[in-house]
């Protein structure tokens, strides 16, 4: 069969990769990363600041902060097989790609972006930046009154020739305070239906027009800020797709961020606690037959697990009815209202399983576990609100999978 | 959809084509008007052997294909879609896999063939109460003669009228309820001290309880381990469940396609009431969840078939979300519909009927969350 000789010549191929990448680790990946997340540059406390500068280059040089980007922007060009056998040796060692983090929106949302509406002059300005990690992208899209209701938003841009003057209020603006480029959507025809007049700018934050102040949550501290462009100056050359169409630019661009929102799992990646299960057992308590100590709990606890696995397989066999190239598309919605009603639950019962030492604030009357769950549970009442909220997710399956007609009339 | 390859997309779009053209749910309804005991007409049986059905999991040396449980899994998902009757999943799944599992060389050989062409329908005789619950066998075989003695009764045996032989588990030794001690016995049914009478149920499947007085079977009729018959029991099962969740998946996709078309055409308040989000939202939650039960049960089929280490796990996984699923689908089918799904002339109170039953079969969402629960430690 054809198929299978070019999946063998295929193989062969990968396996001297990994080959490639195992020693190119061995030389470059400094041990002292292993496993440290980072967040903030240096690492959450600072203390790898060299070691990480050293790594995000290094990875730059060869295109592997955005590996499946095209090497004459900073990526490296590789395909979906290339990209998982290069995720997978780096997972082996413990090495993290910083670059997406680093970058802000820049690798998961604004540089796809880019690469399909993108100029030529526009992809060669902005997405090496991205992929060498040192340049932070922030997106402004909602504002105070549009949410998900976006295409009602109101921040203005005037044409005054080579440049567009942008006034108005963003909110949620993640990295804003710490990032060196906005992708922002603005009105720019106030005459037209509200889909038909916005615009998709790409404008600089170390500006007087631009100023940001950090929201304070119910979680405590986090990444979203206001932001406020008071005659603030974006380029003509900047304005991403064409003008008055930005609503499709971004509706591209809310598919990739659906798509990299589609992961279930605790907010704050694995904690130290083990399996739900573990931990249920651990404070519950188990009956004499090994039953987890509280009958309803263990059927609710079942149910979760359940959806998990369901969720995780699923995800497995996208991947796999897309051979090796997934498509972003309509289907993300679904992942993305799965992974978040996953994640919240997984929140609400460790909570529920921690009972009283699950209200911890601060103080070493909680452990950290403790006192991460409560934030988790907190920070997870989020994600079915961003990124388009679960309602308007159900809003797409109903309309763009199944063919419903529109649900609302007004407009 | 699984990845399928070319041979699976061919048998798939056959079993398609067949059903929709040879088998579709009109069928079903005739059968259950004319009150057909075996509660399946016999030429849509011999059509599917014909088409080499009853063959796909038997390996070639016993005159089958040796195609695979995901493929059996495609095939039952289009009869799951017309409600199509017939004892393929019983005996073409079930049956068949126990003679594959526990099967000595001369039970294949005697079995397997007939199994194939046809000229025998074997049924897993495994229920004694009225929720599934294998540990709790009490139909009792005692040693004596040269072989054993069976004395009980089996309730709710699937396609149990059809059958021409019956795996029967009984209880040769260990404490009442245990899982130790027991052993499956291949029974015909014309053997002497069987008999059988057919249960007329809402969803119109072939079920039958069987009395077992005193019946006298030689020492090879064991099929496995004497006294140790769980494990494969439980296997057989497990084949069983995966089975009946890729014909749930089947039904279920038929009672959401219904709904949908009538979500588009239906009109009320003068536009069509798929235009109200309170039901649009319902129905991507269908299908949200019909994108996720599937996963589940390729999953499982496929881990049959490569004899991954975790079948049991998963194949209770894929009957407890399918069940779930249909569950919900089968009642918002009525609702969607309003008054015209109460009506008998409509077909959406047999996915309705149906839907309650498979989701009974080899134990319901209970069962499996219980089983899922203890095979992950808690």
């Amino acid at each position: 069969m054809t198929a299978s000789a070019t999946k063998t010549e295929h193989g062969s191929d990968l396996e001297a990769f990994r080959a490639e990448v195992r020693t190119w680790l061995k030389d470059n990946f400094p041990p002292a990363l292993e496993g440290i997340m980072p967040m903030m540059e240096g690492g959450a406390d600072g203390s790898h600041a060299a070691d990480l500068a050293t790594w995000r280059d290094r990875l730059a040089e060869r295109g592997w902060g955005a590996p499946h980007w095209p090497k004459a922007y900073g990526g490296a060009g590789l395909d979906h097989a290339h990209v998982r056998a290069l995720a997978q040796e780096m997972g082996r060692v413990g090495a993290i790609n910083p670059i997406p983090l680093l970058a802000g929106m820049g690798v998961t949302m604004v540089g796809p972006t880019i690469l399909e509406y993108g100029t030529d002059d526009q992809k060669q300005r902005h997405l090496p930046g991205i992929a060498s990690g040192k340049v932070r992208w922030c997106l402004g899209l909602s504002e105070p009154n549009a949410g998900s209701d976006l295409a009602s938003l109101s921040t203005l841009a005037e044409d005054r020739g080579d440049h567009f003057v942008v006034n108005g209020q963003k909110i949620w603006t993640s990295g804003a305070d710490i990032s060196q480029w906005c992708g922002a959507l603005v009105r720019t025809d106030k005459t037209v239906a509200k889909h038909k007049g916005i615009s998709f700018l790409m404008l600089p934050m170390d500006q007087p027009g631009v100023r940001t102040r950090p929201i304070k949550l119910i979680s405590g501290a986090s990444p979203f800020c206001e932001t406020f462009f008071d005659d603030a100056r974006a380029e003509k050359d900047d304005l991403l797709g064409e003008l008055n169409d930005g609503w499709n630019v971004i509706k591209r661009l809310l598919q990739h961020e659906r798509a990299s929102q589609t992961s279930a799992g605790s907010p704050g990646g694995k904690k130290k606690a083990g399996a739900l299960q573990d931990v249920a057992k651990r404070y519950v308590g188990v009956d004499s037959a090994g039953r987890l100590d509280d009958p309803d709990l263990r059927s609710r606890l079942t149910r979760h697990l359940m959806d998990a696995a369901a969720h995780k397989l699923t995800a497995e066999r996208i991947a796999a009815e897309a051979k090796g190239n997934p498509q972003v598309g309509a289907a993300a919605s679904i992942m993305k209202n799965s992974a978040t009603g996953i994640t919240q639950a997984r929140s609400e019962l460790l909570l529920e399983i921690m009972g009283q030492q699950g209200f911890g604030w601060e103080g070493d009357a909680f452990d950290a576990d403790e006192l991460a769950t409560v934030r988790d549970w907190l920070w997870g009442k989020a994600i079915s609100i961003y990124g388009g909220s679960a309602e308007v997710q159900k809003n797409i399956i109903s309309k763009n999978i199944l063919g419903l007609p529109e649900t609302t009339q007004k407009g | 959809m699984a990845a399928l390859n070319e041979e699976q997309t061919l048998i798939r779009d056959q079993a398609k084509s067949w059903v929709t053209e040879q088998a579709p749910v009109r069928k079903f309804r005739d059968m259950r008007d004319a009150r057909i005991e075996t509660a399946y007409a016999p030429e849509a049986f011999s059509a599917m052997v014909d088409m080499g059905w009853t063959g796909i999991l038997v390996p070639e040396a016993y005159g089958g294909s040796d195609l695979g449980y995901l493929t059996f899994g495609l095939i039952l998902e289009e009869l799951g879609r017309q409600l199509t009757a017939s004892p393929l999943l019983a005996s073409g799944l079930v049956g068949t896999s126990a003679l594959l599992l526990g099967g000595s060389e001369e039970q294949k050989q005697a079995w397997l063939p007939k199994l194939v062409d046809g000229s025998a329908i074997l049924t897993l005789a495994v229920d004694e109460g009225p929720r599934h619950a294998p540990a709790k066998t009490a139909l009792s075989a005692v040693k004596g003669g040269g072989g054993f003695v069976l004395d009980g009764s089996k309730v709710m045996v699937l396609e149990g009228m059809a059958a021409t032989a019956f795996i029967v588990v009984a209880r040769t030794g260990g404490e009442a309820d245990s899982e130790k001690g027991l052993t499956l016995f291949l029974v015909p049914a014309d053997a002497k001290g069987v008999s059988r009478s057919a249960r007329a149920t809402a969803d119109s499947r072939g079920y039958a309880d069987v009395t077992f007085a005193k019946v006298e079977v030689g020492a090879d009729a064991v099929l496995g381990k004497l006294d140790a018959g769980y494990p494969l029991l439980d296997a057989v099962l497990d084949r069983g469940r995966a089975g009946l969740a890729a014909e749930m998946l089947g039904t279920a996709s038929q009672a959401f396609d219904m709904t949908l078309e009538y979500l588009k055409t239906r009109k009320q308040f003068g536009r069509v009431i798929g235009s109200f989000q309170a039901l649009g939202h319902r129905a991507a939650d269908m299908y949200s969840g019909m994108e996720l039960a599937r996963s589940c049960v390729e999953a499982a089929l496929q881990a049959i078939d490569s004899d991954a280490d975790n079948v049991a796990e998963l194949c209770s996984l894929a009957k407890c979300k399918m069940g779930d699923h249909l569950h919900l689908v089968s009642n918002e089918l009525i609702q969607m519909h309003g008054g015209i799904g109460m009506t008998d002339e409509y077909d959406a109170g047999f996915y309705l009927k149906r839907a309650r039953a498979l989701e009974a079969i080899y134990g319901n969402q209970a069962f499996h969350r219980e089983r899922y629960a203890r095979l992950l430690g808690y």
